[in-house]
């Protein structure tokens, strides 16, 4: 009994260590990026395009500006076909097989490593055209939220009771009104989808490094070659430059407390989708 | 009225089932597609050698892709072997052990470990930890394991944090949140009617956990494992500054490599012939394929046999 009380203890202590080492990481990672991302923070940072390698000064700003316009485009482009996917199975696709067969690819699609959707929109957007571009970048971030989307909505589509639905069709409604009905009920949920698809591509880099690749300069028109910060902070932290590991510091501090954010945005709106 | 009512909801069923259908159907097959037209120059010229090949000479445009396939294997492996008992671990910490009021923080803190992006692994696992592997964790194990026979072979060759051992370290601290949110949730199903019978027959708390926690949610433990797996094969940014882009099978954990993705991402833009893009694309390819598959695997098969075992009751 006393061997078994031993192991008991120690096992559940190895647990707790196990615990403790993935909590170790998580605030290290996190306290590194906010001192070294603190100390090169500079409101320069956010208003000037870059200055010759190697020089002090110069800021980020075509980064900045260059990635909120490709997640931006990548946004309006994949909430509303993921969306809309996602109440096609959970309203129409729940007695079809075909459309449960196609139910789980997309689930499957949801792990497609990046990189593969990178190289894809390459083959169909960069090729064909001849240059990269800003909007291709967008195609390829769309891609990778629309099956997260579509997934998510088609969840929470499910949990909202079919008695609603019954009750409306009782009361005449055409399915299109029904559909309204259930997405009302449905629209917190949906948004805490919308806003995990954004988290999850908003810190996205190998998709972009051959389809918007890089710009020097702020660039306003999606169909060139645009900056992101992603691919800016892989560019600057691999270069040799000091000041350019400074800026890639706080690109990073602002790229991952925005990516934070937007994850406990969506995870407060799933906590207050379950109470009420 | 009626009429008019009836053709909208034809007309929203169909655009509907077009936009499922395209998500579902067309991304996937057109991925497939696009890859094997851009892959085929390679495709034509290499066929099935290319997976048992090493030569990586773009100058003369042969292409082997085994030191890559070897790479991606061995940090995969590596990462899951360190990341799977963490991930246990914390699962049974977070299920057992933590009082219930702390539970959504544990879980959260998981989650947020698994949100950051990952280049800023990468960026951290090369500023900080390969300074750290180079100076003081490699030189430790050379000095300790590195003397012992057999063993010591693993850690031969100058520490310079750029090799297998770092890219494997920064690659499991990643998969970690996945495959620990996937255990986890889990051993939430596990329903507390066997947890009590267990406790009753007066098993420890440990021995319930491995007599009747572990077995049910066995399953569960198994999508966790290879949604982890997946999750690292696939991954470009977190190790893509650690591996230092060298074509060659490592013969120590010190020695650096290449992966598929990492040589994707390095030479895509550099590629100026097409041999040599169609052979990156045949990479994509590969890597699309594998971790389709086992996806595929671990959604379908292990998670229909969870849902089966605690709603068919």
């Amino acid at each position: 009994m006393r061997r078994r009380r031993v192991i008991n203890v120690l096992m559940l202590s190895l647990a707790g260590l196990a615990a403790l080492y993935g909590l170790v990481f998580l605030i290290w990672i996190l306290v590194d990026v906010a001192v070294r991302g603190f100390q090169a923070l500079h409101l320069d940072l956010f208003l000037q395009d870059p200055v010759p390698p190697g020089m002090e000064g110069g800021g980020l700003k075509h980064a900045f500006i260059g990635h909120a316009i490709i997640t931006g485009l990548a946004a309006l482009l994949g909430i509303p076909i993921g969306i809309g996917a996602g109440i096609f199975f959970a309203e129409y696709g729940r007695t079809r097989p075909w459309a449960r067969m196609l139910r789980s690819v997309v689930d499957v699609m949801t792990s497609i490593p990046s990189i593969v959707v990178g190289t894809l929109v390459y083959a169909l957007m960069v090729q064909p055209v001849g240059h990269f571009m800003g909007i291709a970048g967008s195609v390829a971030l769309a891609l990778l939220m629309l099956p997260v989307i579509a997934i998510t909505t088609d969840e929470v589509l499910r949990m909202v009771p079919d008695h609603l639905r019954e009750a409306a069709f009782a009361l005449g409604a055409h399915k299109v009104d029904v559909l309204r009905v259930t997405l009302h009920a449905a629209r917190r949920g949906i948004l805490t989808g919308v806003l995990l698809g954004i988290a999850r591509i908003s810190g996205e880099t190998a998709p972009l490094l051959f389809t918007s690749f890089n710009n020097a300069f702020t660039e306003l028109d999606p169909t060139k070659p645009m900056a992101s910060l992603t691919v800016t902070i892989f560019q600057y932290a691999t270069g040799p430059y000091d000041e350019w590991h400074a800026q890639a510091w706080a690109a990073s501090f602002i790229l991952t407390f925005t990516t934070l954010l937007f994850f406990i945005l969506a995870k407060w709106g799933i906590q207050r989708n379950g109470k009420t | 009225m009626k009429r008019t009512g009836r053709l909208l909801d034809l007309g929203v069923g169909v655009l509907l089932g077009g936009l499922a259908l395209f998500v579902g159907g067309v991304f996937p097959l057109l991925t497939l597609a696009g890859l094997v037209k851009d892959a085929w120059p390679a495709i034509e010229k290499f066929g099935l050698t290319f997976f048992v090949t090493t030569t990586w000479d773009p100058v003369r445009e042969v292409f082997g892709a085994l030191p890559a396939i070897t790479g991606t294997l061995l940090t995969t492996a590596l990462s899951a072997l360190i990341a799977f008992p963490i991930s246990l671990g914390i699962a049974i910490f977070i299920t057992e052990l933590s009082p219930r009021i702390l539970r959504p923080v544990w879980t959260t803190a998981v989650e947020l470990l698994g949100t950051i992006p990952s280049i800023i692994y990468g960026m951290w696992g090369l500023f900080v930890i390969a300074p750290l592997m180079a100076n003081h964790v490699e030189p430790f194990l050379q000095e300790t394991l590195g003397r012992l026979p057999l063993v010591g072979a693993l850690f031969a060759g100058p520490p310079l944090g750029i090799d297998v051992l770092t890219a494997s370290f920064i690659l499991s601290i990643m998969i970690i949140p996945y495959m620990a949110t996937v255990i986890k949730d889990a051993f939430e199903m596990v329903p507390d009617a066997i947890k009590e019978a267990s406790y009753g027959l007066g098993a420890t708390q440990w021995e319930t956990v491995v007599g009747a926690v572990i077995p049910t949610a066995f399953p569960g433990i198994v999508a966790g494992f290879i949604l982890g797996v997946g999750r690292a094969l696939g991954e470009t940014m977190a190790v893509a500054f650690l591996t230092g882009n060298v074509h060659q099978i490592p013969k120590s954990l010190l020695e650096p490599l290449t992966t598929i993705t990492v040589a994707i991402a390095n030479e895509f833009t550099e590629a100026d012939t097409d041999v040599y893009l169609g052979a990156l694309f045949y990479l994509a390819l590969v890597l699309f394929l594998v971790s389709f598959l086992l996806m595929y695997v671990a959604k379908e098969v292990v998670f229909l046999r969870i849902r089966k075992r605690f709603e068919g009751r």
